[in-house]
């Protein structure tokens, strides 16, 4: 991004002087009572015309494949990046690692691996905004995205949250602290013990009796939910979906949006009966069912 | 001459209150929308002041939001969209045509009213406690947490809009039904082309502005589930239905900026315009290409990575006819007779701070860096620098290349330039530091800040009163003029446009006779010193 945004400037000072340098030398050359020459002035030439069409137009797609390129690779998460799950409340921000730690406006990192944020809000919308590392992403509510860069330099960054979202909002930032692996692995095992997320997702899924039905030994008939994660389901609409993050938290607020074919529009939405801390461990619960499966 | 017969003959409040005559009522706009500006002033001066130190000194953070919103809302809606077009718009855009007056004259004084209904509501709004949405109403903020005025505010601009279509319409059809004999669409002066271009934004954009608020009103008072993913909705439709709007918008508040420069460098290099087709069809390149890059806004909002890719591509290409118009500008001051009037000023700033203003819209539409830069610093610096560098510079150097038609008077020369010299100084101290602000990552719409952003934003608050101090002083003198100011002769800058035949003030009906047009405009002859004007009416 730093050699597009160099890039970027060393175009806008070409420009500029294009500009710049035939504006001031007529301005002056050609000011009243000047001797200049000004026969035979022109009114217009459409080769100069095109050429200044075309030559902007040229650069312009060039700029354009640049920044399209690397917003590309920014948009796709490698797929053996850490997760670290996000919530965004006014006004602050709760991140939870896989193992089990939880922060508040704070984020403990390792250098050298990738780090790809899942981040919903549980109100209006925010952003994740970390400058040092080149990253912005809009947090919304009822929606999952993604966000992720790979730190190198062990250090302490601002974060900010970069839209707007009420009173509070230039206090919603905090910190991403950036540590070697040994350092965080230390860091992590220095907390009060606590279960992993996907063992917390499990506690919620018993406590709030989904495995009544999803576990297959119930009396009534759900879909079931080992090797789930990452395939494609066929719903009754016709329609085809991948099971992914989205997919797995709609089925659980809105479940009559989205009937798996062959199944009965019978799951109660548990919208308001569970927060967004608890819909993320679950969805970490049934990937793990997936995971465990596949060698 | 200017003894015989004068719009600004009666005085009497009625008179006023009631008229139907065009020059009037571009008057009427111009006292309302300064009122407006100097209210939105002071608030930008207050967000300013309170921006000196990291911790927000001055205000709290809530009435920071506020103020913030209401610069936003009253700057966009009730200053920069009807400043040229209903001001100097109304004021020329007849004389320009050789008409008695717009089309639809009631319709033009309905407007005016409707204008300052909205207008009045956006006031109670303040008054009454002000909104805190920002001038963007996000969802689900602006319908669901926000605990604010937001439907009233929502609804003065709702109201306010629909006088931008009826002025778009009225301009629309005067320009097809009212030229002059001999007034060829080849030979229309380029402020009327970027009018008319101004004009087709107006009447087709601005319906769905008035549909998305009455959307946001719905969801707040009677819960109806649009934007509010609690109730079935998408906060992304909003923003989609906003920046189709808007986004068009931005540019009903650069091109007829555009279009007082391409009449105010030909005049002031005594040359004609240099690729006048070229000129002319930009304009309308630009108004109908701005209605496909609204997802420029949205590119770290959740749209898909590939409606991003085309976004930017679209983007890129709506940046080329502004590049045309520069050019051109530039061309046509070659082999010219170049003298720096005020307006001459004004017009080499607005292509100075437009290019500036462009060139940096490169960064934003470029993917990977808009990434890191939208929603700070940045991003406010680029458009500022578009719309007080390009739009308030243009209309700053229409008023006074005007004004001598408009009041009777001259303005004060020398002091014209001073305003025109320090606006230019104060505005690049305040705003560029704002560009490098943001490359370091300051989000916008901070109350408070880290203090390794303070020196720059020190730096910015020395250029806004600087400034403050470039637009107050025509505001001094142009009263002043009004009165002492030296009588204008009916073409003082012997200038080839229409309007310069009639006399300075214009009689309630322009022109005595029907003009005939019978040349091309911009018939400068720097050589020579001489032009020709587009019709060969004598005075009378």
């Amino acid at each position: 991004m730093d050699w597009l945004f160099a890039g970027l400037i060393l175009i806008a000072l070409f420009f500029l002087v294009v500009v710049f340098v035939p504006l001031i030398y007529f301005s002056i050359k050609y000011r009243k009572g000047s001797r200049a020459d000004r026969s035979n002035p022109s009114a217009g030439s459409d080769l100069l015309e095109t050429g200044w069409t075309a030559f902007p137009t040229l650069v312009g797609i060039g700029i354009f494949g640049w920044g399209a390129i690397i917003y590309f690779h920014q948009q796709n998460p490698p797929a053996d990046a850490m997760q670290i799950q996000v919530v965004g409340k006014q006004w602050m921000w709760k991140f939870q690692h896989a193992e089990g730690a939880r922060e508040i406006n704070e984020l403990h990192i390792p250098t050298g691996r990738p780090v790809v944020l899942t981040m919903t809000s549980q109100d209006v919308i925010h952003d994740v905004f970390v400058p040092a590392f080149r990253v912005k992403q809009d947090v919304l509510p009822g929606k999952y995205t993604t966000e992720w860069f790979c730190p190198t330099k062990p250090g302490i960054y601002p974060l900010f949250c970069a839209e707007y979202c009420g009173t509070l909002h230039a206090r919603m930032g905090g910190r991403v602290v950036v540590m070697e692996p040994a350092e965080y692995e230390r860091w992590l095992s220095s907390g009060p013990p606590r279960l992993s997320l996907a063992a917390a997702g499990e506690r919620v899924y018993r406590e709030l009796g989904c495995s009544g039905c999803h576990d297959q030994q119930g009396t009534v008939r759900a879909p079931p939910l080992t090797n789930l994660f990452g395939r494609t389901v066929a719903l009754q609409s016709g329609e085809v979906v991948v099971a992914n993050e989205q997919y797995l938290r709609d089925s659980i607020l809105l479940p009559g949006t989205q009937i798996v074919a062959g199944y009965e529009n019978l799951m109660p939405s548990f919208q308001g009966r569970i927060s967004e801390e608890e819909i993320m461990e679950i969805i970490a619960y049934v990937k793990s069912l997936s995971e465990r499966k596949s060698p | 001459m200017s003894k015989t017969e004068s719009y600004l003959d009666e005085s009497s409040l009625q008179s006023w209150l009631l008229t139907t005559d065009h020059k009037r009522i571009g008057l009427l706009y111009l006292f309302t929308i300064l009122v407006f500006f100097f209210i939105a002033a002071v608030a930008a001066l207050l967000m300013r002041l309170n921006l000196l130190s990291p911790h927000g000194w001055i205000v709290n953070a809530d009435t920071y939001n506020k103020l913030f919103t209401l610069h936003g809302v009253l700057m966009v809606w009730f200053f920069l969209i009807p400043s040229i077009p209903a001001v100097l718009g109304n004021f020329v855009l007849p004389l320009m045509l050789g008409a008695r007056d717009v089309a639809f004259p009631r319709l033009n004084l309905m407007s005016w009213y409707i204008f300052i209904s909205g207008g009045l509501l956006a006031l109670w709004a303040l008054i009454h406690g002000g909104v805190d949405t920002g001038w963007t109403f996000y969802t689900p903020y602006s319908s669901t947490y926000s605990n604010t005025h937001v439907i009233t505010m929502a609804m003065g601009v709702f109201i306010a809009g629909f006088s931008s279509i009826i002025t778009g319409l009225n301009f629309i059809v005067t320009i097809h039904k009212l030229r002059a004999p001999g007034l060829t669409w080849t030979r229309l002066p380029l402020f009327v082309w970027s009018m008319y271009a101004t004009s087709l934004i107006l009447v087709l954009a601005t319906p769905v502005l008035a549909i998305t608020l009455g959307l946001i009103s719905l969801e707040r008072f009677w819960g109806v589930g649009v934007f509010d993913p609690r109730l079935g909705g998408d906060p992304v439709l909003f923003q989609h239905l906003f920046w189709f709007y808007s986004h068009p918008a931005v540019y009903i508040m650069i091109l007829p900026g555009m279009g007082v420069i391409s009449e105010l460098i030909p005049c002031f290099s005594r040359k004609q315009i240099f690729g006048y087709k070229w000129v002319a069809a930009s304009s309308l390149a630009i108004a109908i290409l701005g209605f496909v890059v609204w997802g420029h806004h949205m590119f770290v909002a959740s749209q898909s990575v590939y409606a991003g890719i085309v976004f930017s591509f679209l983007s890129f290409l709506v940046s080329v006819p502004s590049g045309i118009k520069v050019f051109n500008w530039t061309a046509t001051l070659r082999k010219g007779s170049i003298t720096f009037e005020t307006p001459m000023l004004y017009a080499l700033g607005f292509i100075g701070l437009f290019t500036v203003g462009g060139l940096t819209g490169l960064f934003l539409a470029a993917l990977a860096a808009d990434v890191h830069l939208t929603d700070t610093y940045f991003v406010i610096a680029h458009f500022h620098y578009i719309m007080v560098g390009g739009m308030v510079m243009g209309f700053m150097g229409g008023l006074h290349y005007w004004w001598p038609k408009i009041s009777g008077r001259m303005y004060p020369e020398f002091a014209g330039k001073m305003a025109a010299i320090i606006t230019y100084v104060g505005f690049n101290l305040a705003f560029f530091p704002q560009f490098i602000l943001g490359f370091m990552g300051m989000p916008r719409r901070y109350h408070d800040y880290p203090p390794e952003f303070q020196w720059l934003n020190v730096l910015s608050t020395a250029g806004v009163s600087i400034l403050g101090v470039g637009y107050l002083l025509p505001l001094l003198y142009f009263l002043w003029s009004t009165k002492w100011g030296e009588r204008a002769s009916a073409n003082p800058w012997r200038a080839t446009g229409l309007e310069w035949q009639a006399a300075s003030p214009p009689p309630k009906h322009n022109f005595p006779v029907v003009p005939r047009v019978t040349k091309p405009p911009y018939t400068y002859q720097a050589e020579q010193d001489q032009f020709t004007p587009q019709s060969e009416l004598a005075h009378v």
